[in-house]
């Protein structure tokens, strides 16, 4: 559900990119320098000392982290704002120190679950996008307005029982937990067809028709017409759904419980905050942020940039 | 399809068609698709034995969920006390649930078999043939991919999200919770659940409506907040005087690069007693030694402090959101605005908050329910806390949050599911009232 939740926000967040950097190229062509007057002059101090001020309180938080992953004294709170003493300690720690919390293990967990997710999600959003968008069949509309429906419920509310669910398939013990993550963030994946099908809709039925004409079956209409059309959107599915078990922190926590060979990277973070790790674990926290955050945040600049061409495709369309 | 029902099936039907009634698939085989016959015959034989072996006995002891409560009983040869297995309503309740469910496909199955018996009945009379096996499979990849292809994903939704749905809504009628040691023997229960929580005199009914209060103010306030001041901000970037554009978007933009959870997690530490912020404000001079700043611990400032980290968190979002809608707007509204003497004030909310609001409508339902059911910012940041005494919902609890306590800390598994279910009438009813009296609905013209 927290993966569902991001992977939205993640989208909204690419449309506005792209958007915006349509803006950007606009207003700068636009810029004119005409005769300003002292008011204006005084207007245009005024913005940039605010967004300075904006800037550095958005920063903040992500300066202080980085900081505090090289920072030298251990424990979460010191009398100080910054460090007193630098360290790489803290990285060496993280991916050496297996008694405790294991984040290397934490590491590989997650990495096995991302691959799967990402391929099983991959597969299932675009078959159903593509159903929707080029099949016409009576149980369309039907599924289109359940999928909006199950969006309105809360996503814990399935939460448990499909905690009950897994266990009863034995899926809740051991490496099996393993399976059962991947289950769970995959399975209903189908329901998230949204963007995928908007980016289908924009790729003209006549080339299908033209197919079809040459005596295409839809199979291979979808195999070696589509697909390879939709390449940004699929880059895009396969990054957000690889993103997702990274930072869903809840589903894990439910599932895993105590068995903690199974954590994964999100759990382990979170673990090292609570009271009985956290003097001795929250340098290592913030280290293991950044480790995390760098190729989220890279994967994320570069994902933007095939969607750039699915939000131009669909806005074309 | 209308031609093929099951009723003509059973009126017109030949030998084959009607006995396909009773044993499934006979109207396949008997008209020359005898693999698929034989499969919907397996089908049908698997159902049965299921019934018979387990099946049946679920859907029995579903009304009552079971009875034998767990006992002590002392076995005489060991000289011991032990436990007897006695029932567990909720595993009853869940295989009840599911053999719903098996049910219900069976009887899909049925009606399926029944018509397509039917219709290739009457093939077979009109054309003197039917389609072969190798025929349906090739249409499984051509005319009927769709079947191909959704298969999987369906089960998928039905198995991970309709089934748990069905099975945590059935669950808000019956006791399963830890109050009266009903976690593993209860009953059903009615609407008792539903009024306790509605009724606001009661400890439960208290809490609930405390709870919807906040969290609808809370959803009011982020999604406003954010949408006026993400706009706000674009504009300041965007105005054609603004030098260094890009740089100051790559500032608020790394913002969410940054996994959400993890930016969370900082922010409640910097804020704590002892957190990097007080200690700021303390060497700085702004506050004294010995104070610190009451972020978690005061209800007002708690509830301040996660509104102002989700405009930290949310106001980028509705910037890049906006920025391209904002460019789209005629340029001559503005000139004409410009003439008649108004000013940025003025012309932000007499043209550029009522254009955006009119396009931008399905986006703001769509925050609006994102923020209602807001889980991360409240867990992570405050834990729902501050907390009252005898209270099962802190002070800056959500519904979904308290959701997640009623269920995952506390057991009471009956109150969590009505809180959802109450969460889905009230999201239901906000987005279609607001979906439905707004101007896009309405009125589908452009703007003005």
């Amino acid at each position: 559900m927290m993966a569902d939740k991001d992977k939205t926000l993640i989208k909204k967040m690419d449309a506005g990119l792209a958007a915006s950097e349509e803006g950007t190229g606009r207003s700068a062509g636009g810029q004119k320098r005409g005769q300003v007057s002292f008011r204006k002059s005084a207007v245009n101090v005024l913005v940039h000392v605010l967004l300075g001020v904006l800037a550095v309180v958005w920063l903040l938080p992500i300066v202080w982290i980085v900081l505090t992953s090289f920072r030298a004294e251990p424990g979460a709170y010191t009398g100080t704002f910054l460090p007193q003493g630098y360290t790489l300690g803290n990285y060496v720690k993280l991916f050496t120190d297996r008694n405790v919390i294991n984040f290397p293990k934490m590491f590989m967990n997650t990495l096995i679950i991302a691959v799967f997710c990402c391929m099983i999600s991959t597969f299932f959003v675009l078959s159903v996008s593509y159903s929707l968008s080029r099949m016409r069949f009576k149980l369309r509309k039907p599924y289109m307005n359940l999928a909006m429906v199950l969006g309105l419920f809360p996503g814990f509310m399935t939460m448990v029982a499909q905690y009950f669910i897994l266990k009863s398939m034995g899926l809740s013990e051991g490496s099996a937990v393993r399976i059962g993550l991947i289950v769970v963030y995959s399975a209903c994946t189908g329901l998230g067809f949204q963007i995928a099908k908007g980016h289908l809709d924009t790729i003209p039925r006549s080339i299908d028709e033209a197919a079809m004409i040459d005596g295409a079956t839809q199979w291979q209409i979808f195999t070696k017409i589509t697909i390879p059309l939709s390449r940004p959107i699929i880059i895009y599915t396969v990054m957000t759904s690889f993103i997702a078990p990274w930072i869903d922190f809840i589903f894990a926590k439910v599932l895993c419980r105590a068995n903690s060979d199974q954590w994964t990277v999100a759990i382990g973070l979170w673990n090292m905050l609570q009271k009985e790790y956290i003097y001795r674990w929250y340098t290592c926290f913030a280290a293991g942020a950044v480790v995390i955050s760098i190729p989220i945040a890279v994967l994320f600049l570069y994902m933007q940039k095939f969607y750039v061409e699915g939000v131009n495709g669909a806005v074309k369309g | 399809m209308d031609r093929y029902t099951v009723v003509r099936a059973l009126k017109r039907g030949d030998i084959f068609t009607r006995l396909s009634a009773v044993v499934m698939g006979l109207g396949l085989a008997g008209h020359r698709q005898i693999v698929k016959g034989i499969f919907v015959m397996l089908c049908e034989a698997a159902f049965i034995l299921y019934m018979i072996r387990t099946g049946a006995e679920r859907l029995m002891a579903l009304p009552g969920l079971g009875d034998s409560a767990q006992e002590k009983v002392w076995n005489e040869a060991k000289q011991v006390y032990e436990y007897t297995q006695g029932d567990n309503s909720q595993q009853i309740l869940l295989f009840g649930v599911v053999t719903v469910f098996v049910v219900l496909a069976f009887i899909v199955l049925w009606v399926l078999q029944m018509r397509h018996s039917y219709k290739l009945q009457r093939t077979l009379e009109e054309k003197g043939k039917v389609p072969t096996l190798i025929e349906d499979v090739k249409g499984l990849f051509d005319g009927n991919l769709h079947i191909t292809l959704m298969t999987l994903p369906c089960l998928g939704i039905l198995v991970f999200n309709v089934v748990p749905l069905t099975y945590m809504i059935s669950m808000a009628f019956t006791q399963y919770s830890k109050e009266g040691d009903h976690l593993r023997l209860f009953d059903w229960n009615g609407l008792t659940q539903f009024f306790r929580v509605l009724n606001m005199q009661g400890n439960i009914g208290r809490q609930f409506w405390h709870v919807l209060s906040w969290t609808v103010v809370w959803a009011i306030f982020a999604t406003f907040l954010n949408y006026i001041l993400g706009m706000v901000l674009a504009l300041l970037i965007n105005r054609k005087e603004t030098k260094g554009k890009a740089f100051w978007r790559f500032c608020f933009v790394l913002s969410i690069a940054v996994p959400q959870f993890v930016s969370l997690m900082v922010m409640n530490i910097m804020l704590q007693p002892n957190g990097a912020v007080n200690v700021l404000l303390r060497n700085l001079g702004v506050i004294a030694p010995s104070v610190s700043l009451p972020f978690w611990t005061d209800v007002m400032w708690a509830r301040v402090t996660i509104i102002v980290i989700n405009l930290w968190v949310g106001i980028p979002y509705t910037m890049l959101q906006v920025t391209g809608i904002l460019q789209n707007i005629p340029g001559e509204l503005y000139e004409a605005a410009k003439l008649d003497g108004a000013g940025p004030v003025k012309i932000f909310f007499s043209i550029t908050l009522p254009y955006m609001l009119f396009v931008t409508t399905p986006y703001l339902i769509a925050s609006f329910v994102g923020n209602i059911n807001n889980f991360n910012i409240i867990y992570l940041l405050s834990g729902g806390g501050p907390t009252f005494v005898g209270d099962t919902a802190g002070q800056t609890d959500l519904l979904v949050t308290w959701l997640y306590k009623l269920t995952i800390d506390q057991q009471y598994y009956n109150l969590g599911a009505v809180i959802g279910i109450l969460t889905f009438v009230i999201m239901t009813t906000v987005t279609l009232i607001t979906y439905r009296r707004s101007v896009s609905y309405k009125n589908e013209e452009a703007f003005m």
